[in-house]
């Protein structure tokens, strides 16, 4: 491999992780933007989608509807939108569940409660995530202890679309990546942009006293954020799981905190700060696996969320301060 | 001008106590407003003029007492719902959307609307009250002067289609020839048939105005007239026109 390949092959692998992690800080970013809490539970909530998926695909197999590990191109296609349909409102309406139940009855308490009662939450959905077994997974998981990794079968096999003489690979699954989540995207922004309730989530974002006064119901819109956000990272942790072939119950805590540092480094509140911050994250994380190291990543990683947070506390796309009336 | 115009109540404020944790600030609130009128309400200060205002939007909850708005007992019912009841607030410190255009901000007003031609004509009306808004349509709400930045908070406001107009505080932290223009807009708006409920602290600019005024202090309604006898009342001529 030339040093061009080994970086080319590097980007791709950053764009594709990037994506993911993109997906994930969208749900962080959207949550703060509306309600200035940072939803420690959204990586654990990424974490039980991934869950969700692989028991789906467990008892579809155990009850030989498919067979997991020889699916058609066509049926594989299909379960996996399939898949990040389901896990996506799974999760989507577990994230509102927690808004309601969790949340909700915090929002006028002060910041460093809600703080301490997302952590909490995120310790329970941890617990779940370690306790969710069962026969279904033992499919996959040869009856190993609950903690251990789970291998998440190989939904899309197939050769080197750049073809087999390139040393270059662009996989089937980095491909399903962008042909999932660039249309989320793009839907999300006509969404926010065009719609009534998505005007009513940036007034109520930018005021939302003031959206109260113009006749907007706020705690539905509010319902309707986490709805989107746990969406988004539910869709995210099926291609996560189908990417790298496996799952954990630490799945989300690792997303998780790229997916924070992504959003911070685009500018948490800020959409497209957060879809440009992940995609960066993925990119500065496969060249440092690649060009320093990969047990120094992490630090990279974190390194990044420090400056940021002493040089450009508001991002890179994000406003100089908010604004308070 | 008199009270003659005035029609039937539209706005009745019944005996209301509300405030903020353990600090009562509204203490027995009992004001009306009927149809046709310009009512102000001056006071000081911290005198719960604009608690008044928030607890009849629906946003504060009262602890005592009853609202009643076009014959309907409003209190307890949720603000969203309030506005397309035609209850409408232009808010202290305007609380424009920064981050969306003139234009934006002015929909936002007509979020709960579905009659386009009826809000076409609206727009219509505010970009003839205030032609700035037309030259700044595109403008992000955020980069308009204090004054501007009133009038959309006005003009977002009529796009909500109000009954009941209550604007706090419509002079606070304007230029003197703004805040003149923008009270000639409420005189325009008053005689184009929209009641209001004015708060003010230039209570002298107010009274003028206004068909009737009360003076709030400290959470209690000292005293309510005819704004021109207000105008004239030692007591206030005393503590709110600066006439020692």
């Amino acid at each position: 491999m030339s040093e061009t390949e080994v970086f080319m092959q590097q980007v791709i692998y950053g764009l594709s992780n990037g994506m993911i992690i993109a997906l994930v800080a969208l749900g962080y970013t959207m949550v703060y933007g509306i309600v200035e809490l940072i939803n420690f539970a959204h990586g654990d909530v990424f974490t039980l989608g991934g869950f969700l998926a692989l028991t789906i695909v467990g008892a579809l197999g155990a009850a030989a509807i498919i067979d997991p590990n020889a699916l058609g191109e066509s049926s594989s296609w299909l379960l996996l939108f399939g898949l990040v349909i389901g896990a996506g409102l799974f999760c989507g309406m577990l994230n509102v569940g927690i808004d309601r139940i969790v949340y909700k009855p915090l929002r006028r308490a002060p910041k460093l409660t809600q703080l301490v009662a997302a952590i909490g939450v995120s310790f329970i959905i941890v617990n779940i995530a370690l306790f969710w077994g069962g026969a279904p997974m033992e499919v996959f998981g040869d009856g190993k202890a609950a903690a251990a990794s789970k291998d998440f079968p190989e939904l899309l096999e197939g050769s080197n679309l750049l073809g087999e003489e390139s040393n270059v690979v662009l996989r089937l699954e980095d491909l399903a990546i962008f042909i999932i989540t660039i249309p989320l995207m793009v839907g999300l922004t006509l969404f926010v942009k065009k719609t009534r309730l998505g005007r009513g989530m940036r007034a109520t974002a930018q005021n939302p006293v003031a959206a109260r006064l113009m006749g907007i119901d706020t705690d539905r819109v509010i319902s309707a954020t986490f709805l989107i956000g746990g969406f988004l990272g539910g869709a995210a942790s099926v291609m996560w799981s189908v990417y790298n072939n496996t799952i954990s119950f630490q799945m989300g805590f690792r997303a998780g905190m790229d997916a924070f540092t992504a959003a911070v480094l685009g500018g948490i509140g800020s959409l497209p700060g957060a879809m440009v911050g992940g995609v960066l994250i993925g990119l500065i994380r496969a060249m440092s696996d690649q060009y320093i190291e990969t047990r120094w990543t992490n630090v990279v990683v974190f390194s990044v969320l420090i400056l940021i947070l002493v040089f450009r506390p508001s991002g890179l796309l994000g406003l100089k301060q908010r604004e308070k009336v | 001008m008199t009270s003659g115009a005035a029609g039937a109540p539209l706005l009745s404020i019944r005996g209301i106590v509300a405030g903020y944790g353990s600090v009562e600030v509204l203490h027995e609130v009992s004001l009306e407003v009927r149809e046709g009128e310009i009512v102000t309400l001056i006071g000081g200060n911290g005198a719960g003029k604009s608690t008044t205002l928030m607890c009849t939007s629906g946003i504060v909850p009262l602890r005592r007492g009853e609202i009643h708005f076009a014959g309907e007992r409003i209190d307890g019912v949720r603000a969203d719902r309030l506005v397309g009841r035609g209850l409408v607030q232009v808010p202290e410190g305007r609380r424009i959307f920064p981050r969306m255009t003139v234009l934006e901000n002015l929909m936002m007003g007509a979020y709960g609307r579905n009659d386009r031609e009826g809000i076409a004509r609206d727009l219509d009306h505010v970009y003839a009250l205030f032609d700035i808004l037309r030259q700044r349509s595109s403008q992000l709400g955020g980069t308009l002067s204090g004054g501007e930045q009133q009038m959309l908070a006005i003009g977002r406001a009529i796009l909500s289609k109000p009954r009941l107009l209550m604007m706090d505080e419509p002079s606070m932290g304007i230029a003197p020839l703004l805040v003149a223009r923008i009270f000639e807009a409420v005189k325009e708006l008053n005689r184009a048939g929209l009641t209001i409920l004015l708060v003010e602290q230039n209570a002298r600019a107010a009274l003028k105005l206004a068909h009737r005024g009360y003076v709030l202090e400290t959470g209690r309604v000292t005293l309510a007239d005819d704004a021109q006898k207000l105008l004239v009342d030692p007591r206030v001529r005393e503590a709110y026109l600066g006439d020692g």
